[in-house]
C-alpha cells in the first residue's frame, strides 16, 4: 500500500502545483473580462465597477488563490463571467460530451490497436508487419489538424455524415432509435479522427512491447520446451508485455479530456475544447483555470488508475515494496 | 561482446549514417525551398487579385482546343461562368504559356538580396505597367484573390522559423536546467526536477493555450510571432532538461571527467569541454522531434486565431479559412496547402528515427528498438518508464 500512497500523494502534489502555476500565469494577464465590458456604452460604469468588485479580481493574488481553493474544497469552481453562471455545471455538460467522444474513440483505438500490434509483432519483419508499420507511419506524420480537416472535406463533399454539432436541430422530436442513430451519425466523424490519431501510438507500443518479450530468454526456453506458437504468443508474451501497456492505457485514459481539444473545435463538437477556446478569447478567467485543472485531474486519475492496475498485475512491485 | 561491437561498427553504422544523411539532405532541401520562397513563388503573398476570389487551381495543358500539341505547357485563363458569381470556366481563346525565370514582383532573396526573378511565371518577359501579363494560379486563390502557392511558400517561412526558434528556446532552456540540475545536485536538483515533472504532466495543448490566454490577444504580426515562439519554447523545456540531466549524472562520474577534475579543471571547463559535448546527440535527436511538433503548435495557434494574424501568412492561418462552412463546401483547393506540408513532417520523422538508430546501434538488429525509437511523440519513453 505504501507504493500506492506514494503515487497518490505525488498526484495531489501535481494538482496543487498546476493550480498554483495557472494562478501565477494569470497574474501576468494584461486586461480582464471587464475591460471590454467597460467599453460597452449600454452598461453603466457603476454596474461594471460593482460586478468587478463582486468578482474579487481586485484582491491580491494570494488572497484570491486561497479564496478560490476554499471554494474548490466546497465543490465551487468559481464563476464564469461570460456565461453568468457557476463554472461547475457549465463544465459538467461539456465534459460529458467530451467524454462521450473521446471515450468511444479510445475504446475503439484499443480494440483495433491491440490485436493489430500483437499480430504485427508475431510476424515481425514479414509482409503483414511491414504493411502495418507503413500504415502507422503514415498516420503518425498526419497531423490532427490536417486529418480532421481532410475528413471534414470528405464528409462535406460526399454528404455521408453531418459535419458539426452533437445532434440535429429537431433532435427532441425523435424516437429513441432515431435519437441513437442521429447521435451516432454526428459522432462518426470526430470519433474517426480521434481514433486514427491515437491508433499508431498504440499499435507501435504494443508491437514493441510484445517483440521485446518474444526476444527474451524465458520465451526461447518455453519455445524449446515445445510449447505451441499460439500459446507462446497469447499466454506468455502478451502477459509479460502487459506492464508498459497498462501504463499506456492509463495515459490514454488520462488524456481523454485534453486530447480531443483540436478535433472538437474543428468539428464544432460542443465539448470542453470549444468552451476552453472561447473562454480564453473572452478572458473568462475561472473557466480557463477550471478547464486546465479538470484535464489535469483526469491525467492524474488515469495515471493513478494505471498504478493501481500495475500494483495488482505485477507481483514484482509488491515484493519490491515488502522487501523495503 | 567485442566481436559483436566490431560487427556492428562495420555493418550497421555506415548504413545508418547513410540513412541519416539522406533524411538530412531531404529536410535541408525542403527548408531551402521555403527559404528561397521569393524565387519559387510566382507572386507576392500579399498581392490581391480582387476580380478573382476563390479561383480554382488552373489545369496544365499540352493540347489546345484544336488538338495541336504544344511543347511549352500552357494554361487557360479562367473567367466567371455566365450567370454565376463563383463558378469559373476555362477561356479557351486566352491561353497563358508557362515561362521560366520570368521577371515579376520584387522580393528579397534570403531576406536581404533584392531580386525580381521567379522560377516560373506567365507570358511576356517584359511586362509593362499598363498591360500586366495574365496571372497563373497553380493552386488557386483565396478569398482576396491571393495566390495560394505563394502564400504557402511564404507562410512556411513563418511557421518553420517559429518551429526552429521555439526549438532553440526550448533546447537552450532545457540544457541550462538539465546541466544545472545534474551538475549542482542537491535540493536545487530536486526542486528543478519536481518542476519539470509538473510541466511534463500538464496536457501540453492546454498548457500552450493557457499560457497564450494570459498574454495580450491583439498584437501586431511581428509581436505575435515572437509571442508564439516564446510560448511554444517555454512549454517544452522539461523533457530535454531531464534527458540532459541524466546524461550529466552518468558522465560526471566517468574516469576522464574525474581525471580532469583531479587536475584542477574548473567547473566551467568541465561543463563546456566534457559534459556539454556528451549531450550533443540527445539534443540533435530532441531537435528533430521538437521542430515538427512546434511547427504544428504554431499552426494550431494560428489556425484558432491565437497566433500570427492576417495579413501575414502562416501555415496555420492559411488553413483557418477552412473553418468556414462555405469554404469547406465549395472551395476544396484551400486544403491543398495542408497536403503540401506533409513532406516536412515525413522528413523530420525520418530524421528523428535515423538519429535515434544512430545513438543506439546495438539493439538494432532485433527490430525492437526500431519500433520504439520511431515514436516521435512525447509519450513513448515517459509512459514506458514511469
Amino acid at each position: 500500500m505504501r507504493y500506492l500512497l506514494r503515487r497518490a500523494s505525488h498526484a495531489l502534489f501535481l494538482l496543487f502545483g498546476v493550480s498554483v502555476l495557472t494562478f501565477l500565469f494569470s497574474a501576468l494577464t494584461p486586461g480582464n473580462y471587464f475591460d471590454e465590458m467597460r467599453l460597452n456604452p449600454q452598461i453603466s460604469q457603476e454596474t461594471v465597477a460593482a460586478l468587478r468588485a463582486q468578482s474579487q479580481l481586485d484582491h491580491p493574488l494570494p488572497l484570491r488563490y486561497i479564496h478560490w481553493l476554499g471554494g474548490v474544497a466546497h465543490g465551487n469552481l468559481g464563476f464564469s463571467f461570460a456565461y453568468n453562471s457557476p463554472v461547475g455545471p457549465l463544465l459538467r455538460t461539456r465534459a460529458c460530451n467530451t467524454l462521450l467522444l473521446a471515450g468511444t474513440a479510445t475504446v475503439l483505438a484499443w480494440l483495433i490497436g491491440l490485436p493489430l500490434g500483437i499480430w504485427s509483432a508475431s510476424r515481425m519483419n514479414r509482409a503483414p508487419d511491414k504493411l502495418v508499420s507503413a500504415g502507422t507511419a503514415t498516420l503518425l506524420v498526419l497531423p490532427d489538424l490536417v486529418l480532421a480537416l481532410g475528413l471534414l472535406i470528405l464528409a462535406v463533399r460526399t454528404g455521408w455524415f453531418p459535419t458539426g454539432g452533437l445532434t440535429s436541430t429537431n433532435y427532441n422530436g425523435f424516437s429513441t432509435l432515431q435519437k441513437f442513430r442521429d447521435l451516432t451519425a454526428h459522432m462518426t466523424l470526430p470519433v474517426l479522427a480521434l481514433t486514427l490519431s491515437a491508433l499508431p501510438n498504440i499499435v507501435r507500443h504494443v508491437r514493441a512491447a510484445i517483440a521485446d518479450e518474444l526476444q527474451s530468454p524465458f520465451l526461447r526456453a518455453a519455445e524449446a520446451h515445445g510449447i505451441p506458437q499460439r500459446k507462446l504468443l497469447y499466454n506468455y508474451a502478451v502477459r509479460a508485455a502487459a506492464n508498459p501497456l497498462i501504463s499506456l492505457l492509463g495515459f490514454s485514459i488520462g488524456t481523454l479530456l485534453s486530447g480531443s481539444l483540436l478535433v472538437e473545435v474543428i468539428m464544432s463538437w460542443p465539448g470542453l475544447g470549444p468552451l476552453f477556446l472561447e473562454s480564453i478569447l473572452a478572458r473568462d478567467f475561472y473557466v480557463v483555470i477550471a478547464g486546465v485543472l479538470l484535464s489535469m485531474l483526469f491525467l492524474v486519475a488515469g495515471n493513478l488508475f494505471a498504478d493501481i492496475l500495475l500494483y495488482l498485475a505485477d507481483p514484482r512491485i509488491r515484493t519490491a515494496e515488502r522487501s523495503q | 561482446m567485442s566481436t559483436l561491437r566490431k560487427l556492428n561498427s562495420v555493418f550497421l553504422t555506415p548504413r545508418t549514417d547513410h540513412q541519416l544523411s539522406r533524411w538530412l539532405l531531404f529536410v535541408l532541401a525542403l527548408h531551402f525551398g521555403i527559404l528561397a520562397a521569393g524565387f519559387f513563388a510566382p507572386y507576392d503573398p500579399a498581392d490581391q487579385d480582387r476580380d478573382r476570389p476563390y479561383l480554382p487551381p488552373m489545369r496544365m495543358h499540352f493540347l489546345d482546343a484544336q488538338h495541336h500539341f504544344h511543347a511549352r505547357p500552357f494554361f487557360y485563363a479562367l473567367r466567371l461562368a455566365p450567370g454565376s458569381f463563383d463558378q469559373y470556366e476555362e477561356d479557351v481563346s486566352a491561353p497563358i504559356p508557362l515561362r521560366f525565370f520570368t521577371a515579376g514582383a520584387r522580393y528579397h532573396l534570403l531576406g536581404f538580396i533584392p531580386a525580381r526573378r521567379h522560377l516560373f511565371g506567365s507570358g511576356a518577359s517584359h511586362p509593362t505597367p499598363n498591360n500586366p501579363p495574365p496571372r497563373l494560379y497553380l493552386l488557386g486563390t483565396d478569398a482576396f484573390g491571393r495566390d495560394l502557392l505563394s502564400r504557402f511558400l511564404f507562410g512556411g517561412q513563418i511557421s518553420l522559423l517559429a518551429g526552429l526558434l521555439g526549438a532553440a528556446v526550448t533546447l537552450s532552456l532545457g540544457t541550462l536546467v538539465g546541466l544545472t540540475a545534474g551538475f549542482v545536485g542537491g535540493w536545487r536538483d530536486d526542486m528543478l526536477m519536481r518542476l519539470a515533472e509538473l510541466f511534463l504532466a500538464l496536457p501540453w495543448l492546454y498548457l500552450l493555450f493557457a499560457l497564450r490566454a494570459f498574454l495580450p490577444l491583439s498584437v501586431s504580426p511581428v509581436q505575435a510571432f515572437f509571442l508564439v515562439v516564446v510560448v511554444i519554447g517555454v512549454v517544452g523545456w522539461a523533457r530535454p532538461a531531464r534527458l540532459v540531466r541524466s546524461i550529466v549524472l552518468s558522465v560526471k562520474e566517468r574516469d576522464f571527467v574525474r581525471a580532469a577534475r583531479g587536475f584542477g579543471a574548473s567547473d566551467f571547463y568541465l561543463l563546456h569541454r566534457h559534459l556539454l559535448p556528451e549531450t550533443a546527440t540527445v539534443l540533435f535527436t530532441q531537435a528533430a522531434i521538437l521542430i515538427p511538433q512546434f511547427v504544428l503548435a504554431e499552426m494550431t495557434l494560428s489556425f484558432l486565431g491565437l497566433g500570427v494574424p492576417e495579413p501575414a501568412s502562416s501555415w496555420g492561418n492559411l488553413l483557418a479559412a477552412l473553418q468556414q462552412y462555405s469554404v469547406l463546401v465549395s472551395y476544396w483547393w484551400m486544403y491543398i496547402p495542408a497536403l503540401l506540408m506533409l513532406p516536412f513532417f515525413v522528413g523530420y520523422l525520418g530524421l528523428a528515427s535515423a538519429l535515434q538508430h544512430r545513438s543506439r546501434p546495438f539493439k538494432m538488429e532485433a527490430g525492437v528498438s526500431q519500433a520504439n525509437s520511431e515514436l516521435p511523440v512525447a509519450v513513448s519513453k515517459e509512459v514506458a518508464g514511469a
